[in-house]
């Protein structure tokens, strides 16, 4: 394993790896961000994202166009985070059931559905995607230049949500609004802020970068739909937003740890193919939990995560 | 006089309850106008229907002569209608500026911190507060951040005002510059709606007032034709004599015996400061201060609630420092009656009955080998709720549909039925109404001739003054010194809970 | 009147099931098929018929443990999303303890020392969550739901490695001995004693939850952790027992896949039921007895599912979508009570208003008689 380190290609294309394999969760991360930072718990990224690959899938089936995929999984993740808006923010349902309900529809639902959409060739076709592009100059940077800049549109796209949802949370009114209504929504409220419609916007949002990530598993990892192929990255993800401390930057750092780990495992079981793959498997879910649990200072969630908000009287 | 601000025969109705009966209020432009009434007169439901929380059932609004409808506090804000509500609506977390224009700008690209920090210290300055505008408010003292709640009002040109309770979480030394800020704001021609339950307060400050009781107006007049007394009858319906008869004590030995006590609060910073007093049996020691200077954590600390970092707690000279709850409250016969009633001294989902063997639960007779006996459980409950006076439907329903009195009336009832030798009781009287409180404090009463050591934590001074035979004063976590009844001036008591020691005051 | 009202919104939960198949028909029309054949084919299959019943407790078992499961920790406020992994982690030890321990006990003894020995697996399951949750205030949720997949996996690379059946094309274990599988409730099907025992199960706990003091702290944890450390109850202590005897609940519908019908460890051998277990608990609402029946019915949807697919050709996961429906419109009807509702509201104002024209009439007839009187 040691050689990893010592030679620029093999690293940069361990890197890589990992970069490559925590895309799907650093979208559903951002998305979880998002809506807690609203106040709302989002368990059901995994469902959503799952929708969003759906989605991606269905999209690009019938269009030829990735392009089109993108944009319909990320509707397909909006969809299935109205229902979590609905049962939340307008109905005050337990935050937490109304995640598990749309995992599990969302489960059903993408399975039965891509039966009937793509009649039993879903796990033989093979969609278009996006494939990896350098970009000139940035490129030649040495080990980190091919990690970061030798990947495909959605890695790039990445990049900017991260860095467009940071300055959106921190330096404008619309981020000043997200954190005052998930951190006391009865202060947002005195204070003009219209906190149902804030937390819709939030919830919504975060399904479509769920369906981002979604979409990135079909378009740029396996180039098909297969049932339940989010397979616990949505979990994940809810780990790497804590250890991120609801900044986008820090889940995205979060996201990068558990690439890595992915990454090595799959590694790992390629060098030692005599033991049962699945001892390697667990690696990213143990580090999640380990991760959770030694977190230097106890991370503070936003004040009002969870709780449903409801004038008084009226 | 042209009136400012015109309620006229307002009524809001919450279920059977009338919050509000045609109630009727009118500010001149300019003036402290005082809203005096008791706990649940429906003060707090007219404030909320005037910065539009809530809906009236009927009755209108005008400002300047002209009728107008409040939806939300959007709206209010946009006639110029500006709240600082008791409990502030601030969140922790942001800055100064942060909170002050929050919902100012529903959209754009950039926040303009700033420019609106320039324009906060401009503001700050015009009228006397020193506020630094990047320091996130849950680092500022209370004072502090009921400037930032005024200083919100007026970055959006707010000219009606109306201050909940406002001096509740001052200490006696900040009140003083509270009061001239509200001259400052009254020269600036700003409209000042100030409620409250304190009459001197509103003989100090107002120029006009409006006495509230049960919903209803009493009266609407100028403070320079009235008087304490006149106020405190339209107040309370009656001559203010609390019906408490306060014996000669006897007391004996010390029982409740604290030494050196340390602690720290719910935000992990030192929240008690080498506590050290007794309190003897058949003596009600009073601890006196602001509140969040220490006295939560001290009843805590010593019902066992809350861990201690060094210091001794001896109760008849045994010592309970490392006892648990439980053995505290029945080997101890420590009797703790907490300050939030709904959350921690009841279960308001469970029936009264259970409620009332809350803290006995796997005990005899109510539970053998874990099996809860539901006849002795009900028969203990009829019993208790009949000697208390308890006012409800059935021992089965459920603590959440009981009046504020009678709740306290459960726990003091389950608190006093196991004979305590010690009572710690933390704002028993909070939000009751008159005759609840005298109720409250005879059956103190009643336990200090029985021999109990009480501690009696409040931070209504009146209380204090009427019951307690020594009175504790706590600052930062400190205790500043301990006074006789006779020695307990406003002045002293005031300088105490600012922080000054005994010798300096 | 009100009390009919009432009842409507009792039967909320029946109203969502109900509201649940009629979109869930909108998808078999998707399909190209006749949505009222097709749940005809459904229920008919899962409850009227003698094969197909059998088939419904055998799904019954494991939804219906894993139902408690998960509903006995929800007592103490904790969302234990990590029944599917205990349910691996007790297959796991039972297995364990039905191959390796030397069979000279007589077979019913066994059968305690492997359900035991999967309790203890599903408990090992839940005590790690459980004890993170209450000592290191780690969120239970997000861990339960990581661990699922640590024990699926565990279980996948035992029976692919150390237990691995010797020439067995895929992952599974030997065969445990006949003695030690679980006795048939009704001839000739294979539905097995594990539905029995997790109805044994679903009293015991109501029974607990009503008439105990475990069961009362329980709540008041659950409810107002605040209140329960005053009453001198060990919040800390209670989390963990929620959910380490929820975890061995779990396990136990391990073990009895195991025992009762698989009689090897099979890699991936739970079709979901730790997840069916949080809808079970939600429908019933943490009601014991209700587990049962909403595992009943909920077994026969699955169960029914073959039977519609063998006859109408709807595929099965258009049930698995329904199931989704079924949570999703159950948890909404939970916003909907009586109390809160326009019409009690409506009800309650009519009370009022009717007080009033009383008092008003009072006060007319007292005039009146003034006005007689001089």
């Amino acid at each position: 394993m040691m050689e990893i380190l010592l030679d620029p290609t093999m690293l940069s294309d361990f890197l890589s790896t990992s970069l490559r394999l925590s895309i799907p969760i650093v979208f559903a991360a951002l998305g979880g961000v998002l809506s807690e930072r609203a106040g709302v718990y989002n368990i059901g990224l995994e469902g959503m994202m799952l929708a969003g690959a759906f989605g991606a899938a269905v999209g690009t089936f019938f269009t030829g166009e990735p392009f089109f995929g993108v944009i319909s999984g990320m509707f397909a993740g909006a969809l299935t985070a109205v229902v979590l808006a609905i049962l939340a923010v307008s109905l005050g349902v337990n935050q937490i059931v109304a995640g598990i309900a749309i995992n599990m529809f969302s489960i059903g639902v993408t399975a039965f559905l891509s039966r009937i959409v793509f009649s039993g060739q879903a796990n033989t076709m093979t969609l278009p995607g996006y494939k990896a592009f350098a970009i000139p100059g940035l490129v030649a940077i040495p080990v980190i230049g091919p990690v970061l800049f030798q990947q495909d549109a959605l890695v790039y796209l990445m990049y900017a949500t991260v860095l467009l949802l940071f300055y959106l949370m921190f330096y404008t009114p619309w981020g000043l609004n997200i954190r005052a209504v998930g951190e006391n929504p009865r202060a947002a409220d005195t204070a003009g802020v219209r906190v149902n419609m804030v937390r819709y916007i939030c919830v919504l949002g975060s399904g479509a970068l769920a369906g981002l990530g979604g979409c990135y598993l079909v378009l740029s990892h396996v180039f098909l739909f297969s049932e339940h192929m989010s397979a616990g990255k949505g979990f994940i993800a809810l780990a790497a937003i804590i250890l991120g401390r609801w900044n986008p930057v820090g889940a995205l750092f979060a996201c990068l740890l558990f690439g890595l780990f992915d990454a090595l495992q799959l590694r790992l079981q390629f060098a030692n193919p005599e033991v049962p793959y699945q001892a390697f498997v667990i690696l990213p879910y143990v580090v999640s939990i380990l991760a959770l649990v030694g977190l230097i200072g106890k991370p503070r969630p936003p004040g009002a995560v969870g709780l449903p908000y409801r004038r008084e009287g009226k | 006089m042209e009136h400012h601000l015109v309620v006229d025969c307002v009524t809001k109705t919450f279920g059977d309850l009338k919050a509000n009966d045609a109630v009727s209020l009118h500010a001149r432009k300019g003036s402290v106008h005082a809203v005096l009434g008791e706990n649940g007169a429906g003060k707090t439901t007219l404030m909320n229907i005037l910065y539009g929380l809530y809906h009236p059932d009927a009755g209108r609004i005008l400002i300047g002569g002209r009728e107008i409808a409040i939806d939300n506090p959007r709206d209010a804000l946009t006639h110029g209608i500006g709240m600082v509500h008791q409990h502030f609506m601030l969140i922790g977390p942001l800055t100064v500026t942060e909170n002050v224009i929050l919902g100012l700008e529903q959209s754009g690209l950039r926040l303009g911190l700033s420019e609106h920090a320039e324009r906060l210290i401009e503001l700050s300055q015009s009228f006397g507060f020193d506020i630094e505008p990047s320091e996130p408010v849950w680092n500022l003292p209370m004072g502090m951040q009921q400037r930032v709640e005024i200083l919100k009002l007026l970055h959006r040109n707010a000219d009606i005002l109306i201050l909940d309770e406002p001096t509740s979480v001052l200490t006696p030394s900040e009140t003083g510059p509270f009061f001239e800020v509200l001259s400052r704001l009254k020269e600036a021609g700003k409209t000042i709606l100030f409620i409250t339950h304190k009459l001197e307060e509103v003989m100090a400050v107002a120029d006009d007032v409006t006495v509230m009781r049960d919903g209803r107006v009493t009266a609407e007049l100028k403070t320079s034709e009235t008087n304490p007394r006149e106020l405190a009858r339209l107040m309370v319906g009656r001559d203010v004599v609390f019906d408490i008869s306060r014996p000669q004590g006897h007391f004996g030995d010390a029982k409740l015996t604290v030494e050196g006590l340390r602690a720290r609060n719910d935000r992990g910073l030192p929240g008690l400061d080498d506590v050290g007093f007794e309190v003897r049996a058949g003596e009600i020691l009073g601890i006196a201060g602001v509140d969040g200077n220490g006295q939560a954590e001290l009843a805590e600390v010593i019902a066992g609630l809350r861990p201690i970092e060094a210091g001794r707690i001896l109760v008849g000279g045994a010592d309970a420092t490392q006892a648990s709850v439980a053995e505290r409250k029945h080997g101890f016969k420590i009797g703790y009656v907490p300050e939030d009633r709904q959350v921690v001294g009841l279960d308001l989902n469970h029936s009264v009955a259970f409620n009332l063997i809350l803290r006995s639960l796997g005990r005899l007779p109510f539970s053998r080998f874990g099996i809860l006996d539901f006849k002795a459980i009900r028969a203990h409950a009829e019993r208790l709720v009949e000697r208390y006076d308890v006012r409800l439907q059935g021992v089965d329903q459920e603590a959440r549909f009981l009046s504020g009195g009678n709740q306290q009336k459960v726990i003091l009832a389950r608190e006093i039925e196991d004979d305590p030798e010690v009572l710690i009781v933390a704002q028993p009287c909070k939000g009751l109404d008159v005759g609840a409180i005298e109720f409250v404090q005879n059956t103190l009463l009643k336990q200090r001739e029985k021999g109990v050591a009480i501690l009696y934590i409040s931070t209504e001074l009146e209380h204090i003054m009427a019951i307690c035979d020594r009175i504790a004063v706590m600052s930062r976590g400190r205790i500043t010194g301990i006074l006789a009844p006779e020695e307990a001036t406003p002045e002293r008591l005031g300088m105490l809970m600012a922080g000054a020691t005994a010798d300096a005051a | 009147m009100l009390a009919a009202l009432r009842a409507v919104y009792l039967l909320k939960g029946v109203w969502a099931i109900l509201a649940a198949l009629l979109v869930g028909s909108i998808l078999i029309r998707l399909g190209d098929s006749n949505p009222i054949e097709a749940y005809q084919a459904l229920f008919t299959g899962a409850f009227f018929e003698y094969h197909g019943f059998a088939t419904t407790l055998v799904k019954m078992s494991p939804m219906l443990l894993a139902g408690l499961a998960v509903a006995l920790p929800l007592r103490a406020g904790q969302f234990n999303i990590g029944a599917e992994g205990q349910i691996y982690l007790g297959a796991l030890f039972a297995t364990w303890a039905a191959l390796y321990l030397p069979d000279v006990l007589p077979g019913w003894l066994h059968i305690i020392i492997c359900s035991l020995a999967g309790m203890i697996g599903g408990g090992l399951w839940g005590l790690i969550p459980g004890y993170l949750k209450a000592v290191h205030n780690v969120n239970e949720v997000i861990v339960t739901l990581l661990m699922n997949y640590i024990g699926i996996n565990l279980v996948s690379y035992f029976v692919s490695g150390p237990m691995l059946a010797e020439g067995a094309p895929y992952p599974y274990s030997d065969e445990i001995r006949e003695a030690l599988w679980l006795p048939y409730i009704l001839p000739g099907t294979d539905a097995h004693l594990g539905v029995v025992i997790g109805i044994i199960f679903a009293i015991v706990l109501y029974y607990v939850f009503k008439r105990t003091s475990v069961g009362l702290s329980l709540a008041t944890v659950g409810h107002n952790p605040a209140a329960a450390r005053y009453a001198g109850m060990s919040v800390r202590r209670h989390i963990i027992l929620s959910l380490v005897l929820g975890g061995a609940l779990a396990g136990l519908a391990g073990t009895y896949e195991v025992l009762g019908l698989k009689y090897r460890l099979f890699h991936m051998f739970s079709a979901g039921y730790g997840f069916d277990g949080i809808v079970v608990a939600l429908l019933a609402e943490g009601n014991p007895l209700l587990v049962a029946a909403a595992a009943l019915f909920l077994g026969g949807l699955r169960s029914g599912a073959n039977i519609m697919q063998r006859a109408v050709g709807v595929p099965t996961t258009a049930v698995e979508a329904i199931q989704g429906l079924v949570v999703i419109f159950v948890a909404a009807s939970v916003a909907f009570r009586y109390e809160s509702s326009y019409l009690a509201a409506a009800w309650r104002r009519r009370k009022v208003m009717d007080a009033a024209l009383a008092a008003e009439r009072r006060e007319a007839q007292d005039k009146a008689e003034e006005a007689k009187q001089p």
